[in-house]
């Protein structure tokens, strides 16, 4: 079974997983995910592969703690094994020469956001990183990015009140103040929407990464199903990657909701057996 | 493999050589025909409807030692028996069911292991009605069948009582490499075969559990996972390797998997993709493809939530549309999980469903409600898009179509509205286009099936053999092993000529 390297908490809530899978790191490409399961009685959900080391044969992703799935995950210690560690999963993100790209990401998006500004940049392009933090002492990876990126601009929301306009509101300034030529997004459902709603009058290109429930991640389940340009796709096999403009933004809210209430019992059938 | 109704003539000699033996003349003469002929067949004891649609226990109890000698007393023993025919992989019938009738189970069991490695899985799953018994010379005479189905069960469940498939020698390795893709029935067979003579095999499953659809799809009410346990332990044994949770096109092609020293490929990757009718309201909340539905239960066990973590929405009015095998045991799944009603909507009527009649029987019993010529044209959902009743329309039967079966029509002015709050879709797989996807020169039908020589099951790449559903489109258990054999066969031929790759 896949070994656990390493897990730490990066920032409240949110932690690194590192995977020996030797398999997945030789063929793994920026945007593309793995599907994980904690433990014998888990659930399978998908991670996106935010790094990997070739040489040492390992993976690693970044996910924030919000059900029974991810709080099992946040417990795991270095040497530990997972059942399942599968991958690499879904299509590679469209990467290319373009001009300037504006990589935006929000939660475990800092982290997901990480090889697609990489491979932006190796590509030739102008790098500009927005990262989105509810408060300054949620910010991770920065020199990580900062590295990479061209210009690094971070939307905090500490002292500030009403709205939750922050994210899209820098995407506006940054579009009204230099010519951008295709902007990705990853992060959650609202942080995408957002951003693809601030783009559309521009019609720059938009890509997010898209987050819908997933079971086996090979296209067998439909499951994933997103509607996109007013066709069906599932999103393990067709995406997750697409053009944001286009997405059915309130069919992906209601179907992410699908099981809210097993959700929660879950997670307190879990705390109560684990914490008594 | 042929799907004709005639046999070989070696098979056929062989089978003379055998009805010819002394101990089954001796068998014939032991009982007039006459006598075989009385009474009907021995019924399958089986778990009472009220009871059994409330678990996921089995629900045939299968039969005892002396129901089933008494059985296969039934059987006339034919000298041109039709049965064998009728067989997908031509096991010879009357010589285990006599061996049976002799009370030499463990010899009965091993009769049939020759022609069927997944005897107990086939004894519970297969159409028997439509093939060997269907043939049967006894049905013929007197209506009922000789239960052969139900006496491959009873062999294969005693073989595994009694320690399971004996791993006779095995020749000494010959230290080639095979890559089998899928688990699923027809990956486990030519595993089998190509590790009895002697290759290393590995079995390269995307799942986390061995068996296809199998472990996935078919539920534990209709074949118990210990079955399919019981089949990858043999395997084990047998020295088979499996690398779960290797999806063959993204964790290595195969083009990689050559690289690393495979030689010959099968790939069993079945037909995995849900097809959907693409009618409004198909992705509301509580809309299900089958695949989804029955891998939440069986293979994530969403029926033991909060247990197991995977959740299921367990509906209180369950619509399933469809009328095959995939399509009843959504309906029954969703009946155990507590639907108050639980019904079938398909858009012929009774007698062109593909299911097994046992299963549908099965279902009535249990209180499912079955909707002819009826289709869905809508779903309708509520303020959070979760699906709260579908509006179809009758149908009636018109003119025969390809398949020979009448095409339903619309009836116009028919629409009506039900109440539904789970919807699970089972009109049928396609083939994962995966594979084909990433293996450049594989050639592929115009389904998305994989191309193959029948006689040999080879694709269109040297050293790459196919079966099962992934080159039939949904098919049977059956034909997906009886593919494998062929394949097994013609893969062993090629390593043994000592052409590589
Ligand atoms: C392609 C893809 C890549 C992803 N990458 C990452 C990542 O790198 N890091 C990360 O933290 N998360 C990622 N997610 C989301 C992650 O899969 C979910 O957060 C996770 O499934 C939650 O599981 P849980 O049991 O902990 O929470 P649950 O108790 O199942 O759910 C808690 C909350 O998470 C939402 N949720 C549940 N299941 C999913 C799901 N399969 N996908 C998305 N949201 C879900 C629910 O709506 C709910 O609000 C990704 C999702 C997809 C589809
Ligand atoms: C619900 C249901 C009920 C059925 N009932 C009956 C019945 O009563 N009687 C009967 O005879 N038939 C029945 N069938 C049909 C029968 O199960 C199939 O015909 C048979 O399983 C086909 O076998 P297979 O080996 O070709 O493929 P499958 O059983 O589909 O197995 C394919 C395997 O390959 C794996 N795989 C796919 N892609 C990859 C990849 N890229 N890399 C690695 N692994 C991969 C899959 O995960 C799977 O485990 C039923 C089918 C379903 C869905
Ligand atoms: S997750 Fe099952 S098809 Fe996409």
């Amino acid at each position: 079974m896949p070994r656990v390297v390493r897990r730490e908490r990066l920032v409240p809530n949110i932690h690194l997983l590192e995977v020996e899978a030797p398999e997945i790191a030789r063929k793994c490409l920026p945007g593309q995910f793995v599907i994980v399961m904690p433990d014998a009685h888990g659930e399978r959900i998908p991670l996106t592969i935010a790094d990997w080391d070739r040489e040492r044969g390992t993976v690693t992703s970044v996910f924030m703690a919000v059900g029974t799935t991810t709080r099992k995950l946040a417990l795991l210690k270095a040497g530990d094994t997972v059942p399942i560690f599968a991958g690499p999963l879904g299509r590679p993100s469209e990467i290319g020469s373009v001009g300037t790209v504006l990589c935006a990401g929000g939660c475990f998006g800092i982290a997901a956001i990480h090889p697609l500004a990489r491979a932006f940049k190796a590509a030739g392009n102008r790098v500009v990183i927005l990262v989105d933090v509810k408060a300054d002492y949620l910010l991770y990876w920065r020199d990580k990015l900062e590295a990479i990126a061209d210009e690094f601009v971070v939307s905090s929301r500490d002292g500030l009140y009403g709205g939750t306009d922050f994210v899209p509101r820098h995407v506006r300034d940054i579009l009204a103040r230099e010519k951008v030529d295709r902007i990705v997004a990853v992060g959650c459902t609202y942080l995408m929407s957002s951003i693809a709603e601030a783009t559309r009058p521009s019609g720059v290109r938009t890509m997010v990464c898209l987050n819908p429930i997933m079971v086996d991640g090979t296209g067998m389940c439909g499951a994933c199903r997103v509607t996109v340009d007013g066709q069906t796709k599932f999103a393990c096999v067709d995406g997750p990657d697409f053009d944001g403009h286009l997405v059915d933004w309130a069919e992906l809210y209601a179907r992410r909701k699908s099981y809210f209430d097993d959700e929660v019992r879950s997670l307190c059938a879990w705390e109560e057996e684990r914490f008594p | 493999m042929s799907d004709q109704d005639t046999i070989s003539p070696s098979l056929a000699a062989q089978v003379l050589a055998e009805f010819e033996k002394d101990w089954r003349k001796e068998l014939r003469r032991s009982m007039p025909v006459k006598e075989r002929m009385k009474g009907g067949r021995r019924p399958m004891p089986q778990r009472a409807p009220g009871e059994r649609n409330k678990d996921f226990a089995e629900v045939n109890l299968g039969l005892g030692a002396e129901e089933a000698v008494a059985e296969a007393r039934r059987c006339l023993d034919c000298a041109k028996p039709g049965c064998i025919a009728g067989c997908p992989v031509r096991i010879d019938i009357p010589s285990f069911v006599k061996l049976v009738e002799k009370g030499e189970f463990a010899a009965a069991a091993a009769k049939v292991r020759e022609a069927n490695s997944l005897p107990a899985v086939c004894g519970r799953v297969c159409p028997q009605e439509s093939q060997c018994e269907e043939k049967c010379a006894l049905r013929k005479a007197t209506g009922v069948a000789v239960g052969i189905g139900n006496l491959e069960r009873f062999v294969s469940d005693y073989e595994r009582r009694e320690g399971g498939a004996v791993v006779s020698d095995l020749p000494p390795s010959t230290g080639r490499k095979v890559a089998v893709v899928g688990a699923g029935p027809s990956g486990m067979t030519v595993a089998g075969e190509l590790a009895r003579a002697g290759h290393r095999v590995t079995i390269f499953e995307a799942l986390h559990d061995a068996g296809g659809v199998l472990v996935y799809g078919i539920p534990e009410f209709r074949l118990p996972k210990s079955i399919l346990v019981a089949e990858i332990s043999y395997l084990r044994r047998l020295g088979v390797e499996f690398r779960m949770n290797f999806i063959v096109g993204k964790t290595a092609t195969i083009d990689d998997l050559r690289a690393d020293g495979y030689e010959v490929f099968f790939i069993g990757s079945g037909a995995g993709l849900p097809n959907f009718m693409k009618v409004p309201g198909e992705n509301l909340v509580g809309v299900y493809s089958a695949n989804e539905y029955l891998t939440r239960v069986n293979l994530m066990r969403a029926y033991d939530f909060p247990r197991y973590d995977t959740p299921v929405f367990p509906g209180r009015r369950a619509a399933v549309i469809g009328g095959g095998n995939v399509a009843i045991d959504s309906v029954r799944t969703a009946k155990r999980l507590g639907a108050e009603r639980a019904l079938i909507i398909y858009r012929r009527s009774r007698v062109e469903m593909p299911a097994r009649v046992e299963e549908v029987h099965h279902a009535e019993e249990e209180g499912i409600e079955f909707h002819f010529l009826t289709v869905p044209t809508r779903y309708i959902g509520d303020e959070h898009g979760r699906v709260k009743a579908m509006e179809c329309l009758r149908m009636e039967l018109g003119e025969p179509d390809a398949s020979g079966r009448r095409r339903p029509v619309p009836v116009p002015g028919s629409e009506f509205t039900a109440e539904v709050d789970l919807v699970v879709v089972a009109i049928g797989q396609s083939p994962n286009p995966l594979i084909p996807q990433t293996t450049p020169g594989l050639k592929v039908g115009k389904w998305g099936t994989i191309d193959v020589d029948w006689e040999t099951m080879a694709t269109s790449l040297p050293g790459v053999y196919a079966g099962g559903d992934i080159a039939r489109g949904g098919a049977t258990v059956i034909l997906a092993m009886g593919d494998a054999r062929t394949a097994a066969a013609a893969m062993d031929r090629r390593l043994k000529q000592g052409s590589a790759g």
